[in-house]
């Protein structure tokens, strides 16, 4: 059975994205669900299945809060950043089963007044083997473990802290036209040489943001989304990949290949496509180094070239492949990802305002979390 | 006997991996070794993942690696480490074919690159336990 276009997103919300906030993650949660719901035209009784994030708010709570009648189906798909766009298969599987017909995908966290990361991290069953053998060592936060992969990247193949810079400096330039950014003041090249050092290769402009906010999408049936309240985008093709030696960075046989390039090529398979196709591709930004890493595992560039692929505008809004047209974690919020799913749709509705890629028909966003897990969703504009 | 005064992160022992933290604290690094197939893995862990047995032999690392990448730290993701701050973990390959993660001690960070020599030592945290480091060939 292909599952090629059985599904389409048919909504998407956003809370305001802030650094500080009184409120709970899973108020958030609600409200960015509430406005996704309101914009595929549906009622909150009509969501039948729901796949939480994993934090500030369960299966339970949107029954409770939304009166939902008969929930089918609810799971979660437990794999830190790469668990948004990972929760559109898990969406599309039970879809083409017949078990549910529209599927909400929230996600919200407190990240910047809730728990911070090097402390969040420890408490994750994925890090376990970390937390026993590298944390007692001064490894605790993921900025430290992915830059030893950068470190490696940028021994062996040249890559420098001036190519992560211009991912920095691109993906501020894009936020800029986003209305709902937290942050609001242009970087120069200069601005992330000079940012202080916070992991080496890392310094705090490679860093993305903790934020607090919510955003959330909904996944419906291909057949029901013809006649909803917006134009429908279709799941192409979606995947997960994991990478070898998941549970420890440090014994993975090639550092610079994360899941994702496991999960590339059965999704351009799949979907149908070609990487020149691709129109806009919103990329798991939780480090510049992470980016250029993704460019090359999807296949856009060759291993090792992805730092001169950045380069001379290649990633801007009139690139050969614009990146990251919100803003991203680096620059608008910290959403795990879900803001990037959020934005595909919008780039794919021509909703995307001063960002827009001028005729986006299709495009790719990926997720990227733990110890290298990675999700590739496809999808085009109906 | 716990030490109150750390206040670094303390590693949870389990059954499955004692016998790795007691070779430490006699100064060996043990790694497990499959008991049918002779595949050496790391961290430790129940199964072998070539064959998947679950019989394991312990064995002693000769403690010579190479350097394979490595990271300076110079924020403080935990208030333990902050006295510390900045310090570099290295990743290294054993000579046994599994890597290790550890601080470097008596070695200049702008020196790491890849393929280095160096040597796993020993430091004792508290009582409970000892932690790798990573020294000079010498």
């Amino acid at each position: 059975m292909s599952l090629r276009e059985k599904v389409a997103v048919t909504g998407v919300g956003e809370t305001e994205y802030m650094r500080g906030t009184d409120r709970t993650a899973l108020s958030l949660q609600l409200e960015a669900s509430l406005s996704a719901i309101a914009d595929a035209g549906l009622s909150p009784r009509d969501i039948d299945a729901v796949i939480p994030y994993g934090a500030g708010a369960v299966a339970e709570d949107f029954v409770t809060n939304f009166g939902i009648p008969d929930l089918r189906f609810s799971a979660t798909t437990p794999m830190g950043g790469a668990s948004a766009v990972a929760s559109i298969q898990c969406a599309m599987a039970a879809i083409a089963a017949g078990i549910c017909n529209h599927v909400l995908l929230p996600l919200g966290r407190t990240g910047f007044s809730g728990g911070r990361i090097g402390a969040r991290v420890a408490q994750m069953p994925q890090f376990r083997t970390i937390a026993e053998f590298e944390m007692p060592s001064g490894a605790i936060a993921p900025a430290q473990l992915y830059a030893a992969m950068a470190r490696r990247h940028m021994e062996l193949y040249g890559t420098t802290s001036r190519h992560l810079a211009e991912v920095a400096v691109t993906t501020r330039r894009h936020a800029l036209m986003n209305r709902n950014a937290t942050m609001t003041k242009p970087i120069t090249v200069e601005d992330h040489q000079n940012s202080r050092l916070i992991s080496e290769p890392f310094r705090l402009y490679d860093c993305s943001l903790e934020s607090d906010g919510a955003a959330a999408v909904v996944i419906s049936a291909a057949d029901r989304a013809r006649d909803m309240n917006k134009r429908p985008v279709y799941v192409m093709a979606v995947g997960e990949g994991h990478p070898d030696s998941p549970s420890a960075i440090t014994q993975r046989p090639d550092l610079t290949r994360l899941g994702v390039a496991k999960a590339a090529a059965r999704v351009f398979a799949q979907a149908g496509v070609t990487h020149a196709d691709i129109d806009v591709a919103e990329i798991y930004d939780c480090f510049t180094y992470i980016v250029i890493c993704q460019l090359e595992d999807l296949g856009f560039c060759k291993k090792g070239e992805g730092g001169p692929f950045v380069m001379d505008g290649n990633i801007g809004l009139s690139g050969r492949l614009p990146v990251n047209t919100h803003g991203g974690l680096l620059s608008q919020a910290h959403m795990a990802g879900m803001n990037h799913i959020v934005e595909l749709v919008r780039q794919l509705r021509g909703e995307a305002g001063a960002a827009q890629v001028r005729g986006a028909e299709i495009g790719l966003v990926t997720g990227y979390g733990d110890m290298g897990d990675g999700s590739l969703a496809i999808m085009r504009r109906g | 006997m716990t030490d109150s005064s750390y206040a670094k992160p303390v590693p949870d022992i389990t059954a499955d991996t004692k016998p790795y933290w007691d070779g430490l604290k006699d100064g060996r690094l043990m790694l497990q070794s499959c008991a049918d197939c002779g595949r050496i893995r790391h961290y430790p862990r129940p199964v072998c993942d070539a064959c998947w047995s679950m019989r394991i032999a312990w064995v002693a690392a000769s403690g010579r690696a190479t350097v394979h990448s490595w990271t300076v730290t110079h924020h403080p993701f935990h208030p333990g480490f902050k006295p510390d701050l900045p310090y570099a973990l290295a990743t290294v390959d054993l000579e046994e074919g599994v890597r290790l993660n550890a601080q470097i001690r008596g070695i200049d960070p702008a020196s790491l690159r890849i393929g280095l020599p160096v040597r796993v030592g020993f430091e004792k945290a508290t009582d409970d336990f000892t932690l790798p480091v990573i020294v000079p060939a010498g």
